[in-house]
């Protein structure tokens, strides 16, 4: 039976991987510990942010409590990155079963989708990436873990299940959850979001996706290739109004081959059921009509968890909207209390959680001045192509007059590509113009999210285009279009004056 | 050239206003979107045929005062229409729906109130205008009704509160919320919005436009990239841009003429490279842009593996590309690279007669789907904006007609020059 359900503890069937997974994140049998006198570090909330600056506290001797309500690991574990990426490794392969004939192979007879294994596949998964972020690990490195609701009492103290935890320093990190329009009826009708959306048992028939964001986006396309009959329907009037277009272009034309609808500029203002199917209206513009879905997963943001946690009483600032109110180096209001993570932070990913975390962990413990605004960070949507950025958008260098020139290598144009089949996409690498310094890149391809990396070692160690075209990448490799662009950079410095040098030269 | 080029394109150019002749409602100067059964009328069409009556009465396809009426049934007919804004109006502030009954006027469709196609409507308009300048009752008025209708366009309201002008309005829901992103075929749009003298947008909203340019090193040229041919010559059917820069442009050292030969060869250089190997590409067949096409709902396509578009803003080098090209769209380059677009005419036209036909091109072909005869697949009757295109771009390539016209037009200079633009003929 298909139902909300926003707790991602109630995940069913409770089989062996769940119950090592419970048992990892959150033991049945857990007994909070009595509080030292005080700690050095106080981290509310253990998520990614949470967890690693736990540790990295830790493992630099510092007294560490952590205190969280729910489960260990926090979204990116236990309902978004992880299972997210364990059912789209599955809907890949469905994908390529169907277009074999492609690569030359025959497509296999009867196709299909076995929704309960994929599923069970992802727990197993899940199960045993939790064991990194286990309470014994936590134990075994010297962290106090309590369970339980944490409330602020002063500047300098909280409670957690009765027990009251003094602290030196204190880090937010306490996450997002998803935000639900105010749909009438939807509330009624049911729905789920990316926390409940990993419950589901069975493949339901035909899903709406409320909000075209980049978690709703992968999704959506996983759940078409297991054969379910998908829409997107966004309130926006571009795709992906945060990419670049031709990103979102390519984009969109594979998700018409998978066959997913997407519905822009269009708002969905009222679900109903009958029939027990959920008919649900939707206004484009001056046109109105009705879509019949099964279920509705909502994706229209992610909304920081500031609230119940009497942050008053700790002179921490805070916005229900925004999160938790920090300078660049992640202090709040009260000066001995930093956030890091989703809590607070404009980027809601897993790596800029770990890397805020970091910091915090420097400038709270050890003096340390680290900003916020010197981290370069890459993101990827891991649809299929996959869309990665990093650094500055055309858009936004151009806003800071900053004069900009894209070197692109359409993948078409890399061999590796060719022979993989995989020719959708582009390396565009945005220099300053007139120079070989980069200030940003996307890449659309397969494997985007790995492709970016290079490009992001590049902007962090300072190295330019110039330097980049001598570095020898293996062969046949996708990430060799880098190599292209900043050969093709090469080419541009060869002006009419250096050719006739050249040619001056060589006739000798 | 030789002379069977010159015979070519002269053939070429003629079947192509004579689409005009075909398609006019005399009576209200309005013409046909297409040559389809029951088509509407798409007001850019009729600015399109308002530029080529001058390219007709000087090569004598056409008497001046027969021009000269067509013009002022087209001009009295907007200057007199329903501006109310109401549903079935024809226009609302100087602007105009994209579709209107072509016997009627009114709207149909539910079409929007069209920022750029009432440009280009005015555009023709402020051709004529140009080219009629003698001082007969006919033709003097022809010039105070161009200049009512110019004068009557309220672009500030078009901005919608904000920098940039807005794609569209409906009176069901108001402006759209679509907005011009990157570069495409509204420089002359934000030149007569510039250049009002009773309605201007100050310079900042040019600058918010541009602010979306992407200037991109691909397949080894340097362009400010679009990827449908259209966009790189649509404004340049009105405006002479060699020689001429703004301010992004100089910081490029390129202009926006350099700009679509290059747009050109990248053309040439994708189709050579077919990534997606559809038939019929090669260096010397080639055209992806705005263009009818085939369909999967289209009963005899239904059973076709591949993606079919439409009608779509085909484009390079990133698509949308379905195998379908656009022989028009290859010679409507001539201006810009003539030797490479004649060259992909002559071969187009040889291995795909069957997509010209009365010596004019169909919105476009699919040699993909070419039937059990070889014959490539080509879309139904004729295109209005198509041919007008044609008509334009070989004029300006045998004469520079329509550049020297828009050169003179007091209102485009004031235009470019409040876009920045300075040098060459400016």
């Amino acid at each position: 039976m298909l139902e909300q359900r926003n707790d991602p503890s109630s995940t069913l069937p409770g089989d062996a991987h769940e119950r090592e997974r419970l048992g990892n994140v959150r033991p049945s049998e857990w007994r909070n510990p009595r509080p030292g006198a005080w700690y050095n570090l106080a981290v509310v909330g253990a998520g990614t942010a949470g967890l690693v600056a736990a540790h990295a506290a830790a493992a630099l001797g510092a007294k560490v409590a952590l205190i969280e309500r729910n489960l260990l690991g926090g979204d990116c574990l236990n309902v978004g990155c992880v299972p997210s990426k364990a059912i789209i490794r599955t809907s890949r392969l469905y994908a390529e079963m169907r277009t074999a004939e492609q690569y030359g192979a025959q497509v296999p007879a009867n196709i299909r989708v076995d929704f309960p294994s994929l599923m069970q596949r992802m727990r197993a998964i899940r199960a045993r990436i939790s064991r990194a972020d286990s309470v014994h690990r936590l134990n075994e490195a010297g962290v106090d873990v309590f369970f339980g609701e944490a409330r602020f009492t002063g500047g300098d103290a909280l409670t957690v299940d009765g027990a009251k935890v003094r602290f030196k320093k204190a880090l937010i990190a306490t996450g997002a959850r998803p935000d639900t329009p105010s749909i009438p009826g939807l509330v009624e009708a049911g729905y789920l979001t990316n926390e409940s959306v990993f419950d589901l048992t069975e493949l339901p028939r035909r899903l709406l996706f409320i909000g075209g964001g980049p978690l709703g986006c992968e999704l959506a396309q996983a759940f078409c290739r297991f054969g379910a009959r998908t829409i997107i329907a966004q309130k926006q009037p571009m795709f992906l109004p945060k990419e670049e277009r031709d990103a979102a272009q390519i984009l969109s034309d594979a998700f018409a081959r998978d066959g997913i609808e997407v519905r822009l500029n269009t708002r969905a203002v009222k679900v109903r059921v009958e029939n027990g199917q959920k008919l649900v209206d939707l206004v484009r513009d001056d046109y109105e009509s009705t879509v019949a879905v099964d279920v509705i997963v909502t994706g229209t943001g992610r909304v920081p968890n500031v609230t119940g946690m009497n942050l008053e009483a700790a002179g921490v600032d805070y916005d229900v909207t925004s999160g938790v109110r920090v300078n660049d180096f992640l202090q709040t209001s009260n000066p001995r209390i930093y956030a890091a993570g989703d809590a607070c932070l404009e980027h809601k990913f897993t790596h800029t959680a770990d890397a805020s975390a970091r910091i915090v962990v420097q400038n709270a413990l050890f003096l340390g001045r680290q900003r916020l605004s010197a981290l370069t960070i890459p993101w990827c949507t891991y649809t299929d192509p996959a869309i990665a950025h990093v650094g500055l958008y055309v858009r936004s260098a151009r806003a800071q007059d900053i004069p900009v020139k894209t070197f692109t290598i359409p993948m078409h144009d890399v061999d590796r590509a060719i022979a993989d089949g995989e020719e959708d996409g582009f390396v565009k690498i945005h220099v300053k113009e007139r120079t070989d310094q980069i200030l940003g890149a996307t890449i659309v391809a397969r494997h985007a999210g790995d492709m970016i990396n290079e490009i992001t070692l590049a902007m962090v160690a300072g190295i330019g285009l110039r330097t980049l075209a001598r570095i020898i990448h293996a062969y046949p490799t996708q990430a060799e279009a880098i190599k292209k662009a900043a050969d093709a950079y090469n080419r541009t410095r060869l002006t009419p004056t250096i050719q006739s040098l050249l040619r001056r030269w060589l006739a000798w | 050239m030789s002379q069977d080029d010159c015979v070519m394109l002269e053939r070429l150019q003629r079947a192509a206003f004579g689409y005009f002749l075909q398609a006019v409602n005399p009576a209200n100067g309005l013409v046909a979107d297409t040559s389809r059964e029951n088509s509407p009328s798409s007001i850019a069409v009729v600015g399109f045929a308002l530029a080529a009556y001058p390219v007709a009465v000087e090569r004598g396809w056409m008497a001046r005062a027969v021009a000269v009426e067509r013009s002022l049934a087209a001009l009295r007919f907007f200057h007199d229409s329903d501006q109310s804004g109401s549903p079935e109006a024809t226009g609302h502030r100087g602007f105009y729906y994209h579709f209107l009954d072509l016997y009627t006027g009114v709207r149909v469709w539910r079409s929007e109130l069209s920022m750029i196609d009432s440009a280009l409507l005015i555009a023709g308009a402020l051709t004529v205008s140009m080219y009629f300048s003698a001082q007969t009752a006919d033709e003097v008025e022809l010039r105070a009704l161009v200049d009512a209708l110019y004068r009557r366009m309220d672009w500030g309201w078009a901005q919608n509160s904000g920098t940039t002008i807005s794609h569209g309005w409906k009176p069901e829901c108001g402006f759209l919320r679509y907005s011009w992103e990157g570069y495409n075929e509204a420089i002359v749009l934000y030149v007569l919005a510039l250049a009002s003298p009773t309605h201007p947008i100050e310079a900042d909203g040019y600058k918010a436009w541009t602010a979306t340019y992407q200037w991109e090193n691909l397949y080894g040229y340097e362009f400010l990239y679009a990827g449908p041919l259209f966009v790189h010559q649509f404004s340049h059917a009105w405006i002479d841009f060699r020689g001429i820069q703004d301010r992004f442009m100089r910081e490029k050292r390129c202009d926006y003429f350099e700009n679509s030969r290059r747009a050109t060869e990248i053309q040439r250089e994708y189709a050579r490279r077919n990534p997606h190997r559809f038939a019929g590409y090669d260096e010397h067949c080639w055209g992806l842009t705005a263009c009818d096409g085939p369909s999967n709902a289209m009963p005899i396509l239904a059973n076709q593996r591949h993606r079919l578009f439409g009608y779509a803003a085909r484009g390079v080098p990133y698509g949308p590309d379905d195998g379908t090209l656009s022989g028009w769209a290859a010679l409507a380059s001539l201006p810009f690279a003539p030797e490479v677009a004649l060259c992909a005419a002559r071969n187009m036209g040889r291995l795909y007669p069957e997509m010209v036909s009365g010596q004019q091109y169909a919105s476009s072909f699919n040699p993909t789907l070419a039937a059990a005869d070889q014959r490539a697949w080509v879309s139904a009757g004729r295109f209005g904006l198509d041919q007008g295109i044609v008509v334009l771009m070989l004029e300006n390539y045998r004469t520079g007609l329509i550049w020297r016209l828009m050169r003179d037009c007091p209102y485009i200079g004031t235009g470019l020059r409040r876009a920045g633009f300075r040098g060459g003929w400016l």
